[in-house]
């Protein structure tokens, strides 16, 4: 009974009703924000759409990888050494479009080592995940120098009549590209996922390795794909810290977002648009907390209270909420079946 | 089943117990010498000398007397977070979070070290150490307990525990708990009460003392007491655990703890036998350097103190390489996670010594996220 439940696990088919009623009481709310104070609701609003971006990022680089079957906590360090690397590259030649893939890149080949260690040499997966997070520190710390010349980042494009409408034309359609990348990418993954024979191949070896290699699936093939792909969303996801966001290198400048990654993920059981949904709440509470920042001055006295909370307490928020959402959403959340198992052909 | 740790000899065989140890060690000896040959390769690529470079390393870390006493204060926080890691892992838990528990551990040790004066070192010291201790405790039971509970799993609420620990320590040290001297603008607490710092005990830091008292205490634990046996049990198999009557929850809980008490205890050595008060951004990569030394050392308590040595050799000769060779202290960092992989990844280096792979030896973690 486990084996055909998990197999006919329901993937995104029914009508999320409650996730709906959150998201038409958000609009609302949005909507009487910016009645009240449009430009400070834009302005927030827009960097959570960006502050989401590498969380969503590197939440679909997990699902990609545990969906078949492989725990990936390296997100983390691939985003780094992608994020290192892909600075270097824009320091070389100068050219961003180049420097972005050359992030992807770099992340694709992280994935196929996580791949390599988990699948191949068999290592616990988490053991795997780990020597990559080190790594990282050490490999960029080792190489980092100090004085590089930035060479810029990749600036908005607008997207020309439709950047005009209120609200929406300034948040969805006057971003850098990486970030319309992400936006794509979700509905991309999600109807992969749901949609494909490849999907569908993913979700079974991740299940039920065994069944899949009974119906002539390559089980570890599949999910040497799979890492590499998801290695590729981690690299895309340390190009935008580089070559997106700050247009510089900083050492550790991931910060944990490999591990709130992992946390949205599971918080959006698994899925694209679910995650997407997590990673906007912590785009928006990082958001919120630089417009109080900006605004420090012009806070009206009931706020008075936020610009004298030190500022160490502001700084643990994402952190906490990261633990609040795991502790309550993980038991309600079914993670694939075969996660964290090598498998053996009997 | 237990083959990692050999057992100590009941009455005979001495040689046989020596060439089991010898055994155990193969393994991680070879993954050393590889992980260091690659780090030369690294260190040739970036322009730098190798052989220079490991030279000034291990003079920095063992050429001299003072270079001996700066190796053992790097190694006494490593061994006590190493048994951290180790500990926890017998309980199939991964705590990646040592260093969240360290800095609280520190952080208290200090306050408990600067805000009571008058008390004899007798009852000071003990204190300072054991309020530090109960803090990495606690800090580590909110992990514990939200696994325990809600099924969430430990390698992510403990990273994020080290980042909320590092903001709390930090807003300690430069807001309420900040050293008012004139003079003093950075972040730190004030000097702890000289009957608080730690004493040297016929020429030896008392630090390394408690630090391998600690490691036989943890190995008694884990191999002769109950506990023990229940911890490993359900380190092995939780659901045979649960059969046998062995509260999961508890042990859990229990595991973390531990843990935490020891990397606390870690944390108020630190403060109270090296620093002699708190200052933020002290020993950032702990957490990391815990779980290489827990893994060279196979988790086996007693090994954890040689793997802490070298790590601490490392770290104490960084410095003087970074200013003979040109190759930056990060390097380090490299090698351990090289070191790392080979331990983990060890079907490689089976091969190529042609050692058979033993039952019952492999760490197992990556069960899944929930409960």
């Amino acid at each position: 009974m486990q084996m055909t439940s998990s197999v006919a696990r329901p993937s995104a088919a029914r009508i999320p009703w409650l996730s709906l009623g959150v998201w038409g009481a958000l609009a609302i709310l949005v909507l009487i924000a910016y009645a009240r104070a449009p430009q400070a609701t834009t302005a927030v609003l827009t960097s959570t759409i960006r502050q989401s971006t590498p969380i969503i990022l590197g939440a679909m680089a997990g699902i990609m990888c545990e969906r078949s079957g492989v725990i990936n906590i390296g997100i983390e360090g691939m985003m780094l050494i992608a994020a290192f690397l892909g600075y270097l590259a824009n320091v070389w030649t100068g050219n961003l479009l180049l420097a972005t893939a050359g992030a992807l890149l770099v992340g694709g080949a992280v994935g196929a080592f996580h791949a390599l260690m988990s699948i191949t040499l068999k290592v616990d997966q988490i053991i795997a995940g780990t020597v990559i997070n080190i790594l990282a520190v050490g490999f960029t710390g080792y190489f980092y120098q100090q004085g590089l010349t930035t060479r810029g980042k990749l600036a908005p494009i607008d997207i020309a009549p439709l950047s005009s409408i209120p609200i929406i034309g300034p948040v969805f359609f006057n971003n850098p590209p990486i970030t319309y990348a992400s936006l794509v990418l979700i509905v991309v993954i999600h109807v992969l996922l749901f949609r494909t024979a490849w999907g569908l191949r993913t979700r079974a070896v991740g299940e039920h390795p065994a069944a899949a290699d009974t119906v002539g699936i390559a089980v570890n093939r599949v999910r040497y794909i799979n890492v590499i792909i998801g290695g590729m969303l981690a690299g895309l996801a340390g190009g935008f810290l580089t070559l997106e966001a700050v247009g510089s290198f900083e050492r550790n400048m991931t910060n944990g977002r490999g591990f709130v990654s992992l946390a949205v993920m599971i918080f959006g059981k698994w899925t694209p648009f679910g995650a997407w949904g997590g990673s906007l709440l912590f785009g928006f509470a990082n958001a919120m907390q630089s417009q109080i920042q900006f605004l420090q001055n012009q806070l009206p006295p009931w706020l008075a209270w936020v610009s004298q909370t030190p500022p160490q307490f502001i700084g643990m928020l994402p952190y906490l909420l990261t633990i609040a959402v795991l502790a309550g959403f993980v038991g309600r959340a079914r993670p694939p079946a075969a996660i964290g198992k090598v498998y053996e052909k009997e | 089943m237990e083959r990692a740790a050999p057992q100590p000899p009941s009455r005979v065989d001495l040689l046989a117990y020596g060439r089991a140890v010898l055994r155990a060690a193969l393994i991680p000896a070879a993954a050393i010498v590889v992980a260091l040959s690659i780090g030369a390769v690294i260190i040739a690529i970036s322009g730098a000398n190798p052989l220079v470079a490991y030279g000034a390393l291990f003079e920095g870390g063992l050429g001299s007397g003072r270079a001996l006493s700066r190796t053992l204060e790097k190694a006494t926080p490593l061994i006590f977070g190493g048994l951290a890691v180790a500990l926890a892992f017998k309980c199939g838990l991964f705590n990646i979070g040592a260093q969240g528990q360290l800095l609280l551990g520190a952080i208290f040790a200090g306050y408990v070290g600067f805000a009571i004066q008058g008390l004899p070192a007798i009852v000071h010291i003990p204190l300072a150490l054991l309020i530090g201790a109960l803090m990495g405790a606690l800090w580590a039971a909110i992990a514990g307990a939200l696994k325990a509970f809600t099924g969430a799993h430990e390698v992510i609420t403990t990273i994020m525990l080290n980042f909320v620990a590092f903001n709390l320590t930090d807003w300690l040290a430069d807001g309420p708990w900040k050293d008012r001297s004139p003079g003093n603008i950075v972040a730190r607490t004030p000097a702890v009460a000289p009957e608080a710092r730690l004493p040297d005990i016929a020429g030896v830091p008392l630090g390394i003392i408690l630090a391998v008292l600690a490691a036989l205490a943890v190995w008694w634990l884990i191999w002769r007491t109950t506990i023990g046996f229940e911890l490993r049990t359900v380190g092995q198999n939780a659901s045979a655990a649960r059969y046998a009557g062995i509260s999961v929850r508890r042990m859990t809980l229990l595991a973390l703890i531990l843990s935490g008490f020891l990397a606390g205890i870690g944390g108020a050595i630190e403060t109270l036998g090296v620093v002699g008060r708190f200052q933020p951004g002290f020993n950032a990569g702990l957490g990391f350097n815990a779980i290489t030394i827990a893994l060279l050392a196979r988790t086996n308590p007693i090994a954890v103190i040689p793997a802490s040595l070298l790590i601490g050799v490392m770290q104490a000769g960084a410095s003087r390489m970074q200013f003979n060779s040109g190759a930056a202290s990060e390097i380090i960092d490299v090698i351990q996670a090289l070191i790392l992989f080979f331990v983990a990844a060890d079907s490689m280096i089976r091969w190529v010594l042609r050692v058979r792979a033993e039952e019952g030896e492999r760490v197992t973690l990556s069960s899944g996220w929930g409960s």
